[in-house]
């Protein structure tokens, strides 16, 4: 009786203020009655979290067990990275955040069973040297005998054997985290971040705790520790910054055409972040490719732009069928109709203004338009080494010319797509194919699909205009100048000298 | 949505009150070995501790033709490809001679006096994750009855519960001889078990705040015993093909037959 009237006292308590800005700032996404079921949820993968099942991913606690409130404060102040939640520190005030804290608890009545009250595990202290090669080491065995490579693939970029078939709790589509971009972790990047989701795992997705493995001795909380900084290894130390400028240095051998060809080793690379293409209908919300890194040379006469991106699948490939089916079932289709799954390629274009720009006008950044078209070249996985260029004007419209003289050469390996486009500078018809000169901006933007995601047409990941400059020859006055200097300075200095000492010797004789 | 929470604020005010009521005890009614090899064939709650109860029982069939259990491609896993000679199916709809229907769980849905409690026996169910899959594929348990879930395959299972009345968990047993104890604290039919490693791994759980539940056996058969004189309402549960309910009245120490019938597509 007297838990019964707590349960009432605690469900009636008073939550209008949280009531107030969950309406005005949650209930979109998460909606009105918490389900999980706003307006613009439909245009999520992952989904927005419904409260009323008071199922947490992001927590302190074991597996199953409520979170803590500071668990849920730190996802409403920080977002959840690689999501499409924000975070909330600058636009609520503290007291507005604890009041709508206090709202999301009252849809579920789990939070009202004193039997649940969430308490946070111990997580030790993070054991140091875990960026030395003996640890990473360890944490490398581990990771193989845990099984985290069943779903996150053997260099961790999410392509593992189970990696087509998850789901979480509500049959939505889930992507094993590619272990190589810390920085879309949901819950955080660090290695403790890391650890911290090995033992309480995330509820309503695939990935378990660890956490009975220590009670059961199968390994021990360093060497757990240590899984965790291993993963932390395969991202940088900081993410990716954005350069606008790729720099295609001259080389004087031969041009790398082969995607692994090691010149590439020592080249540069410039990574740019894509997004889903949300302008132009069929629009697309949910993108498999989150960035592609870019490296350029040049010969006297030829260039070659090698692209590589993470995907977690070689497409087509009938095993991903049914996620895309997944896909396509979570997210609102706005061309109207249901559209059937079908073993698209995965793709990647490069896209340039037919000429160089004189002033500060480009064509349109989403593949040009009727009057203004794009030069591109589009490379697609069931035709590996057939490059397509041609001219799009608009989403809709992309028209090949034969003879471009564009090749194309590409690798598969272990959830990573590298791609070598190579072409000519000069070009053979200058009104509809670029010239490429040396020490000119050229702009340049990428697009991306992931066929086992679903995407085709105009359902890509998109970039804005950035910039790719062929270094100049360096004249060989550049080289001789500086030597010619030093040898002026070098016998000026020693004529000053040699003066001098004429001088001295001269006052000597005249003093004996 | 409001009806679900609803049910379970009423299910925890129930819960709440009936522990204030008579204590009635159910030691070992639910308790059983279960049959690590076929689909429990052994009725749930066969040994009670009401020895003058009465008894439901019954044959579950289907009417129409079963679907296809799809092939499980076991190539991943060569540990547990290696367990079976034959390729390996889903059990998705498991039918024996004359449209006999297994794997069926059967319970008292209603009938059963409000403010009687039973007490979980101490005996765990066992849930075996051996060939990567599941034994048994569907099966009850008490609330607050430990459930043991242990792996005999040299490989990685994830064992994720989907619950909604319940605390979901999502544990890991990544070698053979791993063993794991979990129980659930509400009634909920049916709780979803399944292996995100293996997509095709797949139980059911039914688990009931009572002992009277069983599970079909391959020849559709299920008995419920030690019930209280009274007019039951029993539903039979089946992954694919849905529910059916009967109304059955027992007066005494008799046997009453309640023969279900699920229509296949």
């Amino acid at each position: 009786m007297i838990s019964a009237l707590l349960l009432i006292a605690l469900v009636t308590q008073d939550t209008t203020a949280g009531k107030v800005v969950y309406q005005k700032w949650c209930a979109g996404c998460h909606g009105d009655q918490g389900a999980g079921d706003g307006v613009a949820a439909k245009r999520m993968i992952p989904p927005p979290r419904d409260f009323t099942g008071a199922i947490y991913q992001i927590r302190s606690t074991a597996s199953g067990n409520l979170p803590t409130d500071a668990d849920l404060m730190r996802s409403i102040e920080e977002g959840l990275h690689g999501t499409a939640m924000p975070g909330w520190k600058a636009r609520l005030s503290d007291r507005e955040r604890r009041d709508v804290l206090a709202y999301i608890k009252t849809f579920s009545t789990f939070f009202a069973d004193t039997s649940l009250r969430p308490q946070a595990l111990d997580f030790g202290k993070e054991p140091s040297g875990g960026t030395g090669a003996d640890a990473l080491k360890v944490g490398r065995q581990f990771y193989d005998s845990i099984g985290c490579r069943k779903c996150h693939g053997d260099l961790g970029r999410g392509d593992g054997p189970s990696s087509p078939t998850l789901k979480d709790d509500a049959g939505h589509p889930i992507f094993a985290a590619d272990l190589h971009q810390n920085w879309l972790f949901n819950g955080g990047g660090t290695a403790e971040d890391i650890y911290h989701r090995l033992r309480t795992g995330l509820d309503g997705t695939p990935m378990p705790s660890f956490s009975d493995l220590l009670e059961q001795k199968f390994l021990t909380e360093t060497e757990l520790w240590r899984v965790a900084q291993y993963v932390r290894s395969l991202s940088p130390a900081e993410p990716p910054a954005v350069r606008d400028v790729i720099h295609a240095p001259l080389i004087d051998r031969a041009l790398p055409h082969a995607a692994d060809d090691s010149a590439w080793g020592s080249v540069d690379a410039y990574w740019f972040p894509l997004v889903g293409q949300v302008i132009r209908k069929t629009r697309w919300f949910a993108p498999a490719v989150t960035g592609v890194s870019v490296k350029a040379v040049h010969t006297a006469d030829s260039i070659a732009i090698q692209l590589t991106w993470d995907d977690r699948s070689e497409s087509p490939d009938t095993a991903w069928l049914d996620h895309v089916n997944r896909v396509f079932a979570s997210l609102e289709q706005d061309s109207g109709g249901s559209e059937q799954p079908a073993l698209w390629p995965d793709q990647i274009a490069v896209q340039f203004p037919v000429t160089i720009p004189t002033g500060m006008e480009r064509p349109y950044f989403l593949m040009g338009n009727s009057t203004g078209p794009v030069y591109q070249w589009r490379w697609a996985s069931n035709a590996r080494t057939a490059a397509v260029a041609g001219l799009a004007r608009g989403v809709e419209r992309f028209d090949p010319i034969s003879g471009a003289g564009v090749g194309a050469q590409a690798v598969y390996d272990k959830g990573q797509w590298r791609v070598v486009f190579t072409r000519a500078l000069a070009s053979p018809d200058t009104a509809t194919q670029l010239p490429f000169r040396t020490g000119r901006a050229i702009p340049v933007a990428f697009f991306a699909w992931d066929g086992s995601n679903g995407e085709h047409g105009t359902r890509m990941a998109i970039s804005t205009w950035y910039f790719l400059a062929l270094d100049e020859p360096v004249p060989a006055r550049v080289f001789i100048s500086p030597v010619l200097a030093m040898m002026l300075t070098l016998g000026l200095g020693m004529l000053v000298v040699w003066r001098a000492q004429q001088k001295t010797s001269f006052r000597k004789g005249r003093q004996q | 949505m409001k009806v679900r929470i609803f049910s379970v604020v009423g299910a925890m005010l129930m819960l709440t009150v009936c522990s204030k009521g008579d204590q009635r005890t159910a030691a070992n009614a639910a308790s059983r070995t279960v049959d690590t090899t076929a689909p429990a064939a052994a009725p749930a709650a066969a040994a009670t501790t009401s020895a003058a109860g009465g008894t439901i029982s019954g044959k579950i069939k289907f009417t129409g033709t079963a679907p296809r259990n799809p092939a499980i491609d076991m190539s991943e896993e060569a540990a547990c490809k290696a367990k079976y000679k034959t390729t390996p199916t889903e059990e998705n709809v498991v039918a024996g001679p004359a449209n006999a229907l297994a794997n069926v769980f059967v319970y008292v849905k209603a009938g059963v006096p409000a403010g009687q409690t039973f007490t979980a026996p101490t005996t765990p169910v066992v849930l075996n994750q051996d060939g990567c899959r599941y034994h048994p594929h569907v099966f009850g348990i008490m609330v607050n009855q430990p459930l043991e879930i242990k792996n005999s395959d040299p490989l990685l299972h994830n064992i994720k519960a989907i619950a909604k009345k319940n605390r979901p968990f999502n544990i890991s047993q990544p070698n053979a001889g791993m063993q794991t104890s979990r129980t659930f604290n509400a009634p909920e039919v049916m709780v979803n078990l399944e292996c995100n490693v293996h997509g095709w791994m797949k139980a059911f759980v039914g688990v009931r705040p009572d002992p009277f539940f069983a599970v079909s056996g391959a020849d559709g058969s299920f008995t419920i015993s030690g019930l209280p004189p009274g007019t039951y309402t029993i539903e039979a549960w089946h992954e694919k093909l849905g529910t059916q309910t009967a109304t059955v009245t027992i007066a005494g120490t008799e046997t009453k037959t309640a023969n279900l019938t699920f229509a296949a597509h």
